[in-house]
């Protein structure tokens, strides 16, 4: 366990050390209160677009930041020859993948915190209320979310060459499973046989990142989700971060390190 | 002496990726032992099978057939890299990383208690002589300071076993001395040390037995004064003659 904190501890330091995770901080901001600056027809209800705007660029930015950073991982350190001192110590390439996933996990969780905090100073003072249990809430359903979204990444850093065509692989895989995900039933029913049975099969193999997206409560003030369901979503995650984590292992373990 | 590495009849073969297999033997029955204290000199041309040695030494690729053991242990067992420090051909380390930071992770690795790493980070940076350095990220280092951190990083755990893979090559003549001055050091400080090199003269003044190889096959292996007083000449015309190098006659 203590070679896995020291990877994930070499990833975290690459994070805050890197512009990636400032820069998306900064466009967030930039964009968040530009939109709020601008009043928009008189609307007594703007704080909510506000709201909407600003927790739609931290999906973006939370999923730019995990998927950027798991996928350079492993390329970085096959084309960089780091990985030829790391593995002569006594560390096996399945503690490799564990730390690199924590690592990355951990470091999107930080950078995730510091979005909501400025959300929660942001609605905080235009609403002046404060329901932070929601946030909370929103928070660590995103954070799991982030943890199948890295699985994924590092598996698809094992199989694609380039860490640019993972990058913009997941980023489409990931964003279409959020936006499309939940309608891909609606859509088999639809459609003829056999495309009917191979979209049922995508709709049920894929994981469903929509099932943590809480951003219309959070917008709209709808309350908290049971805590039962957010157990279950935990449950569902980890068991789909197992799988890609198993099956990065399997690739990796054969894999040439040049 | 005891032996602290042995190879046994190893032998690897590359597969080729395309629609025409073809297999590539790279090491022939490769057998040979390094004792306890001594340095052991690696030899052989570009693509006679060296780095393909350590990497099968290292664990990073299993051997076709034959067998390797570092201390006794089977390579193919994590633990086997208990004891051994290895530094790679020029490696680039964590470029966001100072010098001491990458130190303190690898020790992290090795299960180092923080005041003992502490002293070791301290000892090791002044022995590469990078104590002014330390805080920098690795990032602005020259080429000859990273491969003096790769010296250090290599010997965090006081390995009894140094694998060094070219470990001057890239260098200026002074980085290259020192480079030579610090395995001098560790060579009467009792260690083991196992190193690949195409600088034949260094090898001949630090080695005390070489092994040269050709064509994934071992040519020739014994005492450098040997070798060297059989042949009648130095160690470079020792090895061009072993690898059949024949002078091309001018035009």
């Amino acid at each position: 366990m203590n070679t896995i904190w020291a990877l994930a501890g070499v990833v975290i330091k690459e994070l805050y050390r890197r512009k990636d995770f400032y820069v998306l901080l900064v466009l967030t901001v930039l964009l968040t209160i530009l939109a709020g600056s601008v009043v928009f027809f008189q609307d007594p209800n703007i704080v909510r677009y506000i709201k909407d705007l600003c927790m739609f660029l931290i999906w973006i930015s939370s999923l730019l930041i995990a998927i950027t950073m798991a996928a350079r991982q492993i390329p970085a350190e096959r084309e960089n020859r780091t990985i030829f001192p790391l593995l002569a110590k006594p560390v096996t390439r399945g503690q490799v993948i564990l730390g690199k996933f924590l690592g990355c996990w951990l470091a999107s969780g930080a950078a995730l915190v510091v979005f909501y905090l400025f959300f929660a100073v942001l609605t905080g003072t235009r609403e002046h209320y404060w329901p932070v249990l929601d946030y909370v809430q929103a928070f660590l359903l995103q954070w799991i979310m982030l943890g199948i979204v890295t699985a994924m990444t590092l598996l698809g850093s094992i199989l694609f060459a380039a860490p640019s065509s993972t990058v913009t692989i997941l980023f489409i895989v990931a964003a279409g499973i959020l936006f499309l995900g939940r309608h891909l039933n609606t859509v088999a029913l639809h459609n003829p046989e056999p495309i009917r049975s191979i979209i049922y099969t995508i709709y049920f193999i894929i994981p469903h990142l929509e099932l943590f997206d809480v951003r219309e409560r959070v917008v709209n003030d709808w309350g908290l989700v049971s805590w039962l369901a957010c157990g279950l979503a935990t449950l569902y995650a980890a068991a789909y971060t197992g799988l890609f984590l198993l099956l990065t292992w399997l690739g990796f373990r054969r894999k040439s390190l040049t | 002496m005891d032996a602290i590495l042995r190879t046994e009849n190893l032998c690897v073969e590359y597969r080729s990726r395309g629609l025409k297999l073809e297999i590539k033997p790279a090491l022939k029955e490769l057998s040979f032992s390094v004792h306890a204290g001594e340095v052991f000199g690696f030899l052989g041309p570009n693509g006679a099978g060296k780095t393909t040695t350590i990497n099968v030494l290292l664990g990073f690729i299993p051997p076709t057939s034959g067998v390797a053991y570092l201390f006794g242990i089977d390579v193919r067992q994590p633990i086997a890299r208990q004891r051994i420090g290895y530094l790679p051909e020029m490696t680039y380390y964590y470029k966001f990383l100072t010098a001491e930071e990458l130190l303190r992770f690898y020790a992290r690795i090795f299960g180092l208690p923080s005041t003992e790493a502490d002293q070791r980070i301290d000892r090791l940076l002044k022995l590469v002589e990078l104590e002014t350095a330390r805080k920098r990220l690795i990032k602005t280092y020259s080429k000859g300071m990273q491969q003096r951190v790769g010296i250090a990083q290599a010997l965090i755990n006081d390995p009894d076993l140094l694998i060094l893979d070219e470990p001057t090559s890239g260098l200026d003549p002074l980085g290259r001395m020192k480079v030579r001055e610090i395995i001098q050091r560790l060579r009467n400080e009792g260690k083991t040390v196992f190193f690949s090199s195409h600088e034949l003269g260094e090898v001949e003044t630090i080695c005390d037995r070489v092994a040269i190889i050709n064509a994934g096959e071992l040519k020739v292996l014994g005492r450098v004064g040997e070798l060297v007083a059989q042949h009648g000449a130095n160690l470079e015309k020792v090895f061009l003659d072993i690898i059949g190098y024949q002078p091309q006659t001018a035009l």
